[in-house]
């Protein structure tokens, strides 16, 4: 995508690229619209702004590199989310959660640092992860923990701004938009919380806010990106571990960090959220882990629910059919 | 770090990304150790020992820095051979007199006679003891006569022998049976620093409240000094030793200081010696040689910029309006002179002592009885509560009718509602603006003091006619005070910007002067603060400068403004060899530059930019010209860094590890316990557990820590009423390791009760792998931490970790041990009311606690009294309040 | 949560079922992955089942009509309007914001189940209940008529809706039973409105009523057991808890549907018993799929074994 081309017609431009051969070189990582199955409502896409309507002109697709090799666990984040988006406090609780005591993301938090303690042995290097310690010997003997290193993982959790978005797809209302920015936000005055989103979300971050109905989540600080602004957490970041920019460029900066890491002997080391071919088409928020996404509290591998939603429409229209036969059989024959 | 300095650790990150190997110590796996390339548990309270291993690794090995060792250091001096170490005397350096130190048998040979010592025992004649003799920093000893040297450093009394001899027995058994730590570790630790220090690398140490808040704390970070120096790493990028603050411009309290025995600039606030001129107060702290051979410059400055026409050199520039000091005016002091009746009222300013002060129940007692107590902060805090909802109230002890102090409670306007600098760890004034006009009655402290100044002012010059003679002499240096300030807006702020710019001082033109060179000790200059000298040079205000990084050169010196001098790195005299090339291109910062004949480089060199590196100072040489053109520690007396240090210290010149005041493990280094230095205050509400081998000492068992999280700040003040801090941290907890919950059946998430002698608190149980049992001494030895942000007020409330603590400090800048302790732990929430106070007498009687407990010395014959108010030795206490 | 101490297993009352892979799996704290549906009980289950009551209920009204079946197509119009406008009610009682219910058909969204379904029961609960005031104020009855005619072109649709509605979410143990639950829907609702026919109408006029119910329930039978076959590993949620127990007593009630249709022939009592248990089993069959689905929701196990195992195939 590149905002600087001259507005006109898709179909001249393409009559034109045909003709300059442009074409492979602007559009060749990946499949212009749609995917292998036929659909629109998965696989790579290039351009969800432009899917969505937006001209030409559209701003680049915007997200977030969470590089959780970096981060502290200071959760400025979440603060700074907090304190921009207006979003109260949502409970006083001692969660035993290592030092996470926000537990998930939801309607009023929309930033999540998550907090993993584990003990790694030291000639296999497995990782055992800790979870909730109970009282009672430890699981394992003295010698073994001696033995033993302690690793602490920590995380700043978003929400994803899916290419392919389930909660936007599934949205009765139109509440739920495709932004300029290829992002996902709702329009708070159209929402009439249904609730729909919430279980659509394949990594439950949007939420229903106990009190006033609406659904809510990440907008990307939407009103901060018109004024030219970086969104409120990768503002309070001190450490870069939250990276913001234009996604081709963040997916880029991940790779080579992958690389680095990866050199320096971090093999865990994994990137999460950036193949425009997984399950969702690619995260605008995604992620360096260095374990198992689930470790985090993130779905292995996620896929957009309407991905299958073709199909859904086939079996229920054939049960619908076998209903209305069934029922239809039942009058025939005499009045018994 | 990354707990407390989260925004700073940004650039360890960046560091890291760079290459850089992170090495974290410390008792607990904090989020520092999770970005750590290697994480080094040890005992809390050990890290002498510790250092000692690294210290005599280096020298052992021969790994030290020898060009930078030789020229820059104080390796090659001899001392005087009446010095006897801790070695010889079984844990005591000579000079001991059973309460502290006489410092003269730690000087150096040939130095002794030198005339500065003479000033010394002028000193000790006016006030009787040398141990009054407070010598706030090694600047102050001054002396004319060279010390005797032996460049060779083979001499069995130099430095650099002594140095070896005295750490000699700490080898990496010693460090595994003191510390806990294991001899691989310690290897890989003291290899990776020998490997990144000498020409091409540097290594830094950075440091916080957990070095500094112990019995013996200034010896901590002696001894890394000793490390650091040996290694070469002082003076050049890339090294250093970095304290790091426990807040906001903690650094530019002490420059400016909040202390009671120091004037802006280090300069130290006259004693009350009858009498005392200015003439005699520059003679016996002025140095000979170095910057603190023009103090005069700086005093008469400032007084002119306190008292202004006033101050003329007939009066001796209203010397004799400075306050004197009459003995001891510290926190800890003040606070027992309050229990004792002796202070009547109290300012408490931006801080919270009835939940963040060491032994929090006696700092209650002593607000409780003031006859009035002034508290300025941003929320209702629990020091202008504690006589309504203390723990003494919940408690039954007393009652709010029982409590005669008047609390008056002024709500403070927040940084982002006032303009002014905060001066960092690195020296850096960076200046705020404010954002927001404060809300309803809040003001900045500025306004308070400036319209409280004005008011007493306004009142004095009434009530003149009234006031004795006598009266009215007293009242004279608050009349006479310069208090004339530019004020804007509706509530008459004063300008931060005025202030700042009678900080930098002004020439007999009134033009803001441009460095502390200028200053004149003739009256014609005037400066708030010599070391700011130049913040307004131009009058700009260079603390408010914000170039971009990219469009400076690395050593970014258009952001902000550092002292002194816009100097980023100190002493870097340093980075180049004694000839004045630097010791690596690859480290290169000063040099200098044999066309030019000036020194230069990428910081403003820290020597006079025309002195040649060969150059030898005239017999008759004073104050910066005394130094030679290869000293580079050119506000040291005699040029040099030291690794042992002849005068300063008032518990030895050098490090050697003791236990903490209460520590469940004897010291097996030798027989001394404890610091015998350290200064205790034996009373009912401050009462010293056993240690060690005494009898009582198995009751305390484990050692906590005290410390803190990102998500609250010090005393919680400034985060448990913030909603969106408060929910990250919810609740008092303490951390412990799984294998020590099963030893006292302690549930996660559970409660649990901590018990010292000085209180019980409860905290839910964070039961973790982050904290793991230790071998000390040959046995396992559980460590607990403690988190000290809570109170009864806020969103988030809980115990507070300060009731815990004792009151013994370190001797020579009084602070507290709050990062080191011993204690028992059980299941279950703390009892209330009476039964606490019996939990508590029962512990002290298992343990066979006395008012003697915890001293060194036998009981003296007539013992203190019970509510004895006399500490253990007497001297100036500054500093204690929260973590600094 | 892993090891020692396996996640969620305990509320499920699938700790005898536990395997190795549920003992290693691994998880944050055991913490859902995805967030449990927000919507309420009883109004989500309740719209499930008045919907596709109404639906089936619209369809035998029409087939009652064409066949002469006068009161049992009396039942039906009432069982239609009451159903649909009880199920509108249920809807917009359960959103967050029911003030805003028109903006259900603010736009029209085919990926959107929601908003494909709010298209269907709108008109149709319009129509249907026209349908009802026309006939029972015996006003203008061909327009009634009519408008009972549209409806009942649209009315397959109510039955089944619902089931992508569940089935379109990260939910697994909805959307991995896609393939099944519309037809465990469509046969329950058969069932649901035949048990309604079989007691409220008359004996003589119910034959059609009693077959549906005994049929809807046999097929509701099998397409329950074939969904919970067919499953696999979350077929769990459907056997076990709250979920599992609700489904027992579904299938129980469903048999003694089947078996009182046989008799209802005979007897009110046993028409009146074939239709309380179509009725009851018809509604704890939408109660047992959306606890199920909740309990689904609430074990990361859930969530993070099977979307391991797609990932190994894939690789």
């Amino acid at each position: 995508m590149s905002p600087d081309r001259p507005s006109e017609h898709p179909l001249f431009e393409l009559e034109r690229s045909m003709r300059t051969g442009e074409h492979a070189r602007e559009t060749a990582p990946e499949p212009a619209v749609g995917s292998s199955n036929g659909n629109r409502l998965s696989g790579p896409l290039a351009d969800p702004s432009a899917e969505a309507g937006y001209s030409e002109q559209h701003p680049d697709r915007m997200g977030f590199f969470t590089d959780t090799s970096v981060c502290i666990g200071c959760k400025a984040c979440e603060v700074a989310c907090k304190e921009w988006n207006l979003l109260e406090e949502d409970g006083l609780e001692l969660t035993g959660m290592s030092y996470d005591n926000t537990t998930d993301l939801g309607a009023t938090t929309w930033r999540h640092v998550a907090f993993v303690e584990q003990r790694i042995d030291l000639s296999t290097r497995a990782r055992v992860d800790i979870g909730m310690p109970g009282m009672g010997p430890p699981e394992t003997a003295t010698e073994e923990v001696a033995g033993s290193e302690v690793r602490w993982l920590m995380s700043s959790d978003v929400c994803k701004h899916c290419t392919h978005a389930a909660c936007l797809d599934v949205c009765p209302t139109g509440a739920l938009i495709r932004s300029e920015y290829g992002t996902v936000v709702v329009q708070d005055d159209v929402c009439n919380g249904c609730g729909y989103c919430v279980p659509a979300c394949p990594y439950g971050v949007i939420d229903i806010h106990p009190e006033n109905g609406g659904a809510f989540k990440c907008t990307l600080c939407q009103d901060r990106l018109g004024s030219g602004m970086t969104p409120a957490c990768a503002t309070a970041c001190p450490t870069e571990s939250i990276q913001y920019g234009p996604l081709d460029q963040l997916r880029e900066r991940a790779e080579q960090r992958l690389e680095q890491l990866h050199e320096q002997g971090i093999t865990e080391a994994r990137l999460y959220g950036q193949d425009p071919t997984d399950g969702v088409g690619g995260d605008g928020a995604f992620f360096l882990l260095l374990d198992e996404p689930e470790v985090y509290g993130l779905p292995p591998d996620p896929v957009v629910t309407t991905r299958d939603l073709p199909a859904m429409a086939c079996y229920a229209l054939a049960a619908a059919a076998t209903a209305a036969v069934t029922i239809a059989s039942c009058f025939l024959g005499g009045r018994r | 770090m990354a707990e407390a300095h989260p925004v700073g650790f940004q650039w360890v990150m960046e560091a890291k990304r760079r290459g850089a190997k992170i090495i974290h110590v410390d008792p607990r796996f904090t989020r520092t150790s999770a970005m750590a390339d290697t994480f080094v548990p040890l005992r809390a309270g050990s890290d002498i020992a510790f250092l000692g291993g690294l210290i005599n690794h280096v020298l052992r090995g021969g790994h030290y820095f020898h060009e930078y060792v030789a020229a820059y250091t104080n390796a090659a001096t001899i001392v005087d051979e009446s010095f006897a170490d801790t070695e010889d005397l079984d844990g005591v350096f000579s000079g001991f007199t059973g309460s502290g130190y006489d410092e003269t048998s730690w000087y150096y040979q040939g130095a002794r006679v030198n005339p500065a010592a003479g000033e010394r025992d002028q000193w000790h004649d006016v006030f009787g003891s040398p141990e009054h003799d407070r010598a706030t920093s090694e600047e102050e000893s001054a002396r004319r006569a060279e010390p005797e040297t032996d460049p060779s450093l083979t001499h069995p009394r130099c430095v650099f022998q002594i140095l070896k001899r005295h750490f000699a027995r700490y080898t990496p058994e010693l460090v595994e049976q003191l510390c806990g730590i294991d001899q691989e570790r310690f290897h890989e630790v003291a290899e990776a620093l020998v490997a990144n220090s000498g020409r091409e690398r540097t290594t830094a140490f950075a440091y916080a409240v957990g070095w500094t808040h112990h019995t013996v704390g200034v010896q901590y970070i002696r001894a890394a000094s000793i490390l650091q120096l040996l290694l070469g790493n002082i003076g050049r990028p890339g090294g250093g030793i970095l304290a790091l603050r426990g807040h906001a411009s903690i650094q530019g309290s002490t420059d400016i200081p909040t202390l009671f025995d120091l004037l802006p600039g280090y300069i130290p606030m006259p004693r009350a010696h009858p009498n005392l001129s200015l003439d005699e107060f520059v003679a016996t702290n002025a140095a000979d040689k170095g910057y603190w051979g023009n103090i005069r410059d700086y005093v008469v400055s400032l007084l002119k910029a306190w008292w202004g026409e006033y101050a003329t050199a007939e009066n001796d520039f209203r010397f004799d309006h400075l306050p004197r000091l009459t003995g001891d005016h510290g926190t800890f002091q003040t606070v027992i002179d309050q229990i004792e009746g002796r202070v009547r009222g109290y300012f408490v300013v931006g801080e919270n002592p009835a939940v963040g002060t060491a032994n929090a129940h006696q700092q209650r007692m002593g607000l409780a009885n003031l006859d009035w107590l002034v508290v300025r902060d941003l929320n209702m805090i629990e020091t202008a509560t504690f006589w309504r909802n203390g723990p003494e109230i919940e408690n039954g002890e007393t009652s709010p009718s029982e409590i005669g102090t008047e609390v008056f409670f002024l709500p403070a306007a927040a940084h982002t509602e006032k303009d002014g600098t905060f001066t960092n760890t690195q020296r850096m004034l960076q200046w705020h603006h404010k954002a927001v006009e404060p809300l309803d009655d809040q003001r900045s402290d500025l306004w308070f003091f400036y319209h409280l100044g004005l008011r007493i002012k306004s009142k004095l010059a009434a009530r003149r006619f009234e006031r004795d003679a006598r009266q009215r002499e007293r009242d004279r240096p608050v009349l006479e005070l310069t208090w004339d300030y530019p004020t804007e807006g509706d509530l008459a702020e004063p300008s931060a910007d005025a202030v700042l710019r009678e900080i930098n001082g002004t020439d007999a033109e009134g033009r803001a002067l441009s460095s502390y060179t200028r200053l004149r000790s003739d009256g014609s200059t005037r400066a708030g603060c010599w070391i700011y000298c130049g913040v307004y040079a131009g009058e700009i205000n260079r603390a408010a400068r914000r170039e971009p990084g990219e469009q400076q050169s690395w050593v970014a010196p258009e952001w902000g403004w550092s002292w002194p001098a816009n100097r980023r790195i100190l002493y870097n005299r340093a980075a180049a060899d004694p000839a004045g090339a630097p010791w690596s291109e690859r480290k290169a910062y000063v040099w200098w530059d044999a066309e030019q004949r000036r020194w230069t480089g990428h910081d403003v060199p820290d020597v006079d930019v025309a002195k040649p590196p060969d150059y030898e100072p005239a017999a008759d040489a004073h104050g910066p010209d005394a130094l030679r053109g290869t000293d580079p520690f050119i506000m040291q007396g005699d040029g040099l860094g030291w690794l042992y240090a002849p005068a300063g210290l008032h518990d030895g010149p050098l490090p050697t590890h003791y236990e903490p005041q209460e520590s469940p493990l004897r010291n097996t280094l030798h027989a001394t316990q404890r610091n015998p230095a350290r200064r205790l205050y034996h009373r009912p509400e401050n009462r010293y557990q056993p240690s060690g081998a005494e009898p009582g000492a198995e009751v305390f068992p484990y050692v906590f820590t005290t410390f803190r999280l990102t998500e609250h700040h010090t005393a919680g003040g400034m985060s448990r009423w913030l909603p969106h801090l408060a929910e990250l941290a919810p609740a008092m907890f303490v951390e412990l390791s799984p294998e020590l919950a099963v030893e006292r059946g302690l549930r996660h998430l559970g409660w649990a009760t901590v018990i010292t002698a000085r209180g019980a608190i409860e905290g839910r149980v964070l039961v973790t792998p982050r904290i793991r049992p230790l071998r000390s001494n040959g046995r396992t030895l559980h460590q607990i931490g403690i988190p000290w942000h809570w109170g009864p007020n806020g969103l988030t409330t809980g115990d507070a970790a300060n009731e815990l603590l004792n009151v013994a400090l370190d001797p020579t800048v009084h602070i507290m041990e709050t990062k080191a302790g011993a204690c028992d732990i059980r299941p279950g929430r703390r009892p209330r009311g009476v039964e606490l106070h019996r939990l508590i007498a029962t512990y002290r009687a298992r343990a066979g606690i006395t008012e003697h407990t915890g001293g060194d010395a036998p009981p003296p014959d007539n013992g203190l009294p019970e509510n004895g108010t006399r500490p253990s030795g007497t001297d100036t206490v500054d500093g204690g309040e929260d973590e600094s | 949560m892993t090891g020692n101490e396996p996640a969620g297993a305990t509320g499920a009352g699938a700790a005898e079922e536990a395997d190795g892979e549920r003992a290693t799996f691994r998880s944050y704290y055991g913490r859902p992955i995805i967030k449990e549906p927000t919507w309420k009980v009883p109004d989500v289950p309740a719209y499930l089942y008045l919907g596709g009551m109404a639906g089936a209920s619209s369809v035998m009204g029409a087939l009652a009509q064409l066949r002469g079946y006068s009161r049992l197509r009396r039942v039906g119009l009432l069982c239609v309007a009451g159903g649909s406008g009880a199920s509108v009610l249920a809807l917009i009682h359960d959103l967050g914001r029911p003030l805003r219910f028109l903006n259900m058909l603010r736009v029209f969204k085919p990926t959107s189940p929601l908003s494909v379904g709010s298209w269907i029961l709108a008109p149709f609960s319009a129509l249907s209940g026209a349908a009802a005031v026309f006939e029972f104020t015996e006003v203008a009855r061909p327009l009634g008529n009519a408008a009972a005619w549209c409806a009942a072109l649209l009315a397959p649709a109510m039955t089944t809706y619902t089931a992508v509605l569940l089935a379109d979410t990260a939910v697994p143990g909805w959307h991995e039973t896609r393939r099944e639950l519309p037809f465990v829907f469509a046969f329950s609702s058969v069932s649901a409105a035949g048990s309604l026919g079989t007691m409220l109408a008359p004996r003589a006029e119910a034959g059609p009523a009693r077959r549906m119910a005994l049929v809807g329930s046999l097929g509701e039978l099998v397409a329950s057991r074939v969904l919970e076959h067919r499953a696999g590993r979350i077929a769990e949620v459907y056997r076990s808890g709250r979920a599992g127990s609700t489904l027992r007593a579904a299938r129980i009630m469903a048999t003694g549907c089947a078996v009182g249709a046989v008799f209802a022939r005979r007897g009110t009592s046993a028409a009146i018993l074939a239709g309380l248990c179509g009725t009851a089993a018809s509604i704890a069959t939408r109660y047992g799929v959306f606890e199920a689905g909740r309990e689904s929701a609430r074990d990361p196990y859930y969530t993070v074994v099977p979307q391991r195992e797609a990932r190994q195939v894939e690789e």
